[in-house]
Parts: structure tokens; C-alpha cells; sequence
């Protein structure tokens, strides 16, 4: 039971990962350094009505979520924020994971959920398609609470109108054996110029979105490739990035997707250093892995969630009530903690204690302002580039095959 | 299939007179017993493997990764013409054909011990000893090899006293893994076939002056090739499809299923997928044809 539990999560967790990069059809802005400019984005959006006031509640709603982001005691009895929600609103929820976000983006267009939580490739998909909402945050009890750097975000929102509440969100850091990586690594050259030093015990994520930790890295060390963001290659900064990662892959010990495959290679010492989460570092540390995690000095890629209402929603006022609700802190709070990341609502804090919140750097604008959010590659440059087409995420799946052999 | 739904029809159309009719045919009724099975078969076994390669003749729109039905051999223009795949190709089958042949070496004695030389008690203890592993989860003990072959696991820890060390996570791992995963399914053919296999064959040879081993040579090995290869069609089929196995105890190298669940899942160009699925598919038929005319497949 308890392996079959955990197999279930580590799943979750592997397949929600895969789909947080999957492909998307339109484009999005990525990266929190670069300003959002109206209409950057490329498209107008349908006009699709925004909820003005809330009416009398529906009795259920149709929740699309990420696995661990509706958890209704039924994975872990003690892992539940869904009763309360059904509770207090008498909404009923009906609750769907999905694995990808294609799957995502499918489903909602069945018209079938009323509420969905979005990733940065999935979102402006949604709304460029009409499938979401525009979203009256006055509507949302605690959205003064959102951290700021999290609203109007080129991934949230099309020309300042949030279609959505900020969820959560969380980098890919540097992770290393304290007992045995020496001096300390302070720049991802540690995994990529440098790696030659822990030969066969470099692990990095297998995902394509890979790439862009290579290409920021080179963003940063190499000028001269005019690299502006590293989800809109060209074919010279792509190859020049696979390289790298050719170079990387002769002391790579093994590619990670599974979050606990990589707390056991810590663990055992097959890994000593490589691209992590938060949570994995948690983990690690919490069966007594001398580990640390740090965001290095040329930053880091990352995720960001939103929750976002279906154009269609056949229960508008429960859905309200729940992306009102699952904002609020004690829900954030738990969340955060069940998923490993940083929730939105800074109030969180007060109950997940400060360290939490230190650790998941949860009101760190400067931390925050160092990841470029996973957004998907596609052929027009994201970087606002007109001259060249960029390389779209079918060619960096390709590269990945190429780069791993 | 189309006479059977024709045949089907009256039957229908006249119910008072199906129990006689029924009764009467003995045709209709192999007919209608033979119905669902060959729907499914046909249907969601054939028909899909034709949608597969259907697919894999259409080409995917790069901007909104939407499948375009236009016709085009550009997917295996790719297969062909991008070396990586080729490699890869190869060291499926490779550990394919590897973990087959390490499983037959293997499963051999211990199926020929299971038939002919345990007692009857330790025979059934054995088969159940050889299905025991099945009732475990194909995660668990792929997880518990990872455990063995990591730095400072098992087999480390048992080779330090002779100076060896654990082959670390890649080909060799994985190898040792499949050959462990598929085993049952090479015993219990073998084991099946020699079983069946009358002692006074052994006793002949014996009488005629034959040796244990040329007894082994010419009167059980020609009798359980068949089962072998049975076995061994298990063995590599299993081991050409599986993607999981390697990426838990496979390091960094990659397997054809990593790469059609990268091409599918991940960059969802669902035609070159299918593409790639068709290299597997393919070197099962051609080592079933392979096997078929060695004659094992008649006697199976």
C-alpha cells in the first residue's frame, strides 16, 4: 500500500513534470526579466465575458488539476484541503488530473470543467483559443494577499487583464553533495564547463526543456551567441547549446525525470551534483544527505501556475468560490508543502512557519526575478526577433535524442 | 468476419427459431463463439496496428502540432537519415537479443531440473518459487536493482572482498535487469515443454549407450527447442518495448521506447512515433519469420 502510494505520487509528480513542458500553439513571453509590452504576446484575444458578481453556489464543481494540487484525503488522509473547500462552500468537487498539458487544453475543450490550474505552456493557449475567462480578481477574497512579481505576468495575462490567480510556483536550483563537491559551486558552469571535476557523477533533467538551462547558462558566459532568452534559439545558439550538453553528457552519471530517483542518487553517492527542485533538495536533506541547493549567479529556468476559469463553466459561482478558496493561506500552505513549491499567497508563511518560506524564498521578488519560467519554443522568436525563425520545441526534442545518443 | 455478422443476422431476425437453428448448425454456433474474439483481435489489435501505420505515413503541422493527412515517407526519411536513430535502433535489439540469450542459458537447467529431477514436492515449490516474482510490481524490482547496482549497494558491497565494483547505472545494469524481469517467462515455457516429454526417452537413450551430456545434445535440446523459442519470443518482445527498466537503472543511455515516448508524449508528433514504432514491430516479424522457418512454431 505504502509503495503503491508512493509509486502513484512519484508518477504524478514524473508525468506532471513531462507536461509542464509539453508544446504549445501559441506564444508566450517567457522570462520575469522582460517586460510584458501590450500585445507582445501576437494576438488579440476572443471576447469572452468576465463574471461581475457572484450568485448563488452551483452545489458542485469540475476541477482540472496538476496531481497533489486537489487533494481530497483519498492519496493520504491526512493530505486534504478538498473536504473543507466542500464544507464551507457546499460545492461539491469533482476533481480530474491530468498528466500534460496538451491533456489539459483537451479537456477544458470538452466543456466539461470549470476550473483549471495552467501552466505557462498551456495558459495563453487557453485564452488565445477563447476556452478561458477573463477573471475578475475582486471576485477573489485574498488576491490583494498574491505576491505581486506573480500578477500580470505575459503568462497570466493579456494586455493587463489577468485571466487567472497565481498559484505557485518554484526553480530548478543547483544541487550538490556538501561532503564531497569542494569549493562550494556558486555558477552552473559547475555542470557544464567545469563538469570534467565530478566525472560520471553529473545528473541533469531529461526533459528537452533541458536546453534552456544550457542556453541561459550561455547567455550569461558566452555574449558573442546573442542569446536573449533562452526558450527562443535560433539554429546557431541551439547547436551551440547542444554542445555543451554533448560535452556535459561524457560525466553525466544518469538523466533524472523522477523526482525520487534523484534523492536515492544522492543519497547513495552516484550523483553528487546537478539541476534539482526544492523539493528533492527537502527531501534529501530530510533523510540526512549532506545536500544544499542554490540558485546560481546566472539564474535559474522554473515553473509558474495559475488557476483559470473555462469560458463555458457550468458552474461559474463554484468555481469562483474554489480558485477564491485554494488562494486563501491555509490551503496555499498546504499545497506548498504537499507539492514542494512556493505558493503565491505570502500569508502562507504564517502557517507553513518562516522556514518554510525562507527555504522556498516565497516573498523573494529578487529570487523570483531570477527564473525564466518554462515556456514552450516555438518558431516565431520569442525574444521579439523578426529577422530569424527560431527553433521550435519539435527540434529540441530532436536534439535531446541526439544529445543523449 | 463479414459471413459471420451475415450468418448472425437470421438469427436475429427469427428468434423463435434460433435454438433449432442453432442446434441444427453447428457451423453457426463455431461462428458466433468465434465472433468476439475475432472483433477483437480485429478490431482493436489489427486495426490498430493499420492506424499506427497509417499515421505514421502523415506529417504534423510545426506551429499548432496538428496532424496534416498528407501523404509522405518524410518520417522514415528521418528514421533513415538521422544516424542517432540507427544507433539506437541497434542497441535495442542488441539488448534485446542479449537479455534473450542470457535468459535461455539461464532458464535451461533450472526448467530442466523443475521436469526432470526434482521430486514432486520441490517441483511444485519451484514453479511456485518461479511465479512468486511475477506477483510483485514490475516498478519494485526494477527499483530494487537500481538499490543493487548503486555506488555502495549490494553488488558492490559483495565484490569489494574480490576487488570489483558495481557496473554503476547503463547498458549493463539494464541488461542484467530485462534478463531478471523476463525470466519466468523463459522457465515456465521450457519447463512446460521438457515436462511433457516421456522419461522413457531417456531411459532409451541411456540403454543404447548414449552419456548424460549426448543424451542432452540430441534427445532434449532438439525436444525443447520449440519451447525455447517460445520463450524467447516473450524475452525479446518484452525486452524491444520496455523504456522503463532503463530509465531507472539505465543512467544516461536511451532505448527505442524512450525515444517514442519522448516523440510522443513529449513533443507530441504523434506521425514520427509512429514511425519509430514500426522499427520494434518490425524486428519482431522478422525474427518470428526467422523462427518460423526453423519449424519451432510447428510444434509449439
Amino acid at each position: 500500500m505504502t509503495i503503491t502510494h508512493t509509486r502513484t505520487r512519484a508518477l504524478g509528480a514524473v508525468l506532471g513534470v513531462a507536461a509542464l513542458v509539453l508544446v504549445a500553439g501559441c506564444g508566450t513571453q517567457g522570462g520575469s526579466s522582460s517586460s510584458a509590452a501590450p500585445g507582445k504576446q501576437g494576438f488579440t484575444p476572443p471576447d469572452v465575458p468576465m463574471q461581475q458578481s457572484l450568485g448563488t453556489m452551483e452545489g458542485q464543481v469540475n476541477i482540472l488539476a496538476w496531481p497533489g494540487y486537489a487533494e481530497d484525503g483519498s492519496n493520504d488522509p491526512k493530505v486534504d484541503w478538498v473536504t473543507p473547500f466542500e464544507k464551507q462552500t457546499g460545492c461539491k468537487a469533482n476533481v480530474k488530473y491530468f498528466g500534460t498539458s496538451d491533456e489539459a487544453v483537451n479537456l477544458i475543450k470538452t466543456g466539461g470543467y470549470d476550473v483549471v490550474s495552467a501552466s505557462g505552456d498551456a495558459s495563453l493557449r487557453l485564452v488565445a483559443s477563447g476556452d478561458v475567462a477573463p477573471v475578475n480578481t475582486a471576485l477573489i477574497k485574498d488576491y490583494a494577499d498574491i505576491e505581486p512579481f506573480l500578477k500580470d505576468r505575459p503568462w497570466n495575462s493579456v494586455n493587463g487583464q489577468m485571466y487567472g490567480v497565481p498559484h505557485g510556483w518554484g526553480a530548478n536550483l543547483l544541487m550538490y553533495r556538501t561532503d564531497q563537491v569542494k569549493p562550494a559551486p556558486t555558477s552552473w558552469g559547475a555542470v557544464f564547463d567545469q563538469s570534467s571535476q565530478y566525472q560520471g557523477k553529473v545528473t541533469a533533467y531529461d526533459s528537452p526543456i533541458y536546453i534552456a538551462d544550457a542556453a541561459l547558462y550561455l547567455m550569461k558566459t558566452q555574449p558573442d551567441l546573442g542569446i536573449k532568452d533562452p526558450y527562443a534559439l535560433d539554429q546557431k545558439q541551439l547547436d551551440a547549446a547542444v554542445s555543451l550538453l554533448k560535452d556535459q553528457r561524457k560525466n553525466i552519471n544518469e538523466y533524472w525525470s523522477d523526482y525520487l530517483k534523484e534523492v536515492q542518487a544522492f543519497k547513495t553517492g552516484d550523483s553528487v551534483i546537478g539541476t534539482t527542485w526544492e523539493v528533492i533538495q527537502q527531501v534529501a536533506a530530510g533523510e540526512k544527505v549532506p545536500v544544499k541547493a542554490i540558485l546560481p549567479t546566472e539564474g535559474a529556468t522554473g515553473w509558474s501556475d495559475t488557476w483559470m476559469i473555462a469560458a463555458k463553466a457550468q458552474h461559474p459561482n463554484c468555481a469562483y468560490a474554489w480558485m477564491s478558496y485554494i488562494t486563501e493561506p491555509k490551503p496555499q500552505s498546504e499545497v506548498a508543502q504537499y507539492f514542494g513549491e512556493a505558493p503565491a499567497n505570502g500569508q502562507a508563511c504564517k502557517l507553513t512557519g518562516a522556514a518554510f518560506c525562507r527555504d522556498y524564498h516565497v516573498t523573494d521578488q529578487k529570487f523570483a526575478n531570477k527564473i525564466w519560467y518554462w515556456t514552450t519554443p516555438i518558431s516565431q522568436c520569442l525574444d521579439g526577433r523578426t529577422d530569424t525563425t527560431c527553433t521550435d520545441y519539435g527540434q529540441w526534442t530532436q536534439a535531446w535524442t541526439e544529445i543523449k545518443g | 468476419m463479414v459471413d459471420s455478422t451475415a450468418t448472425a443476422d437470421p438469427a436475429h431476425e427469427t428468434p423463435p427459431a434460433r435454438g433449432s437453428l442453432l442446434g441444427r448448425s453447428s457451423g453457426l454456433r463455431t461462428a458466433l463463439l468465434l465472433l468476439p474474439p475475432m472483433l477483437w483481435l480485429g478490431v482493436a489489435y489489427l486495426a490498430a496496428l493499420a492506424a499506427l501505420f497509417v499515421t505514421s505515413l502523415w506529417t504534423q503541422n510545426d506551429f499548432t502540432a496538428a496532424i496534416e493527412r498528407i501523404w509522405t515517407f518524410d518520417n522514415y526519411r528521418q528514421l533513415w537519415e538521422i544516424p542517432v536513430y540507427r544507433t539506437i535502433a541497434f542497441r535495442t535489439i542488441g539488448i534485446a537479443a542479449l537479455v534473450t540469450v542470457i535468459d535461455a542459458l539461464l532458464a535451461f537447467p533450472i526448467a530442466l531440473y523443475m521436469a526432470k529431477v526434482a521430486s514432486h514436492r520441490a517441483q511444485r515449490l519451484l514453479v511456485i518459487a518461479v511465479l512468486m516474482p511475477l506477483w510483485a510490481s514490475y516498478l519494485v524490482k526494477a527499483y530494487a536493482w537500481r538499490g543493487m547496482v548503486s555506488q555502495g549497494g549490494l553488488i558492490d558491497w559483495i565484490g569489494k572482498p574480490f576487488g570489483l565494483h558495481s557496473p554503476g547505472y547503463g547498458l549493463v545494469a539494464t541488461t542484467i535487469t530485462l534478463a531478471y524481469l523476463w525470466l519466468p517467462y523463459m522457465i515456465l515455457p521450457i519447463y512446460a515443454g521438457l515436462e511433457r516429454v516421456p522419461d522413457s526417452l531417456f531411459e532409451a537413450s541411456g540403454d543404447l549407450g548414449a552419456g548424460s551430456f549426448t543424451t542432452l545434445r540430441r534427445i532434449v535440446l532438439p525436444i525443447a527447442f520449440p519451447a525455447v523459442v517460445a520463450g524467447s519470443i516473450f524475452t525479446f518482445s518484452l525486452s524491444m518495448g520496455d523504456y522503463i527498466a532503463v530509465t531507472i537503472v539505465g543512467g544516461k543511455t536511451q532505448l527505442l521506447g524512450n525515444v517514442i515516448y519522448g516523440q510522443l508524449v513529449t513533443a507530441n508528433n504523434q506521425p514520427l512515433a509512429a514511425a519509430l514504432s514500426i522499427i520494434p514491430l518490425a524486428a519482431i516479424i522478422l525474427y518470428l519469420l526467422a523462427m518460423r522457418r526453423t519449424g519451432a512454431l510447428e510444434n509449439v
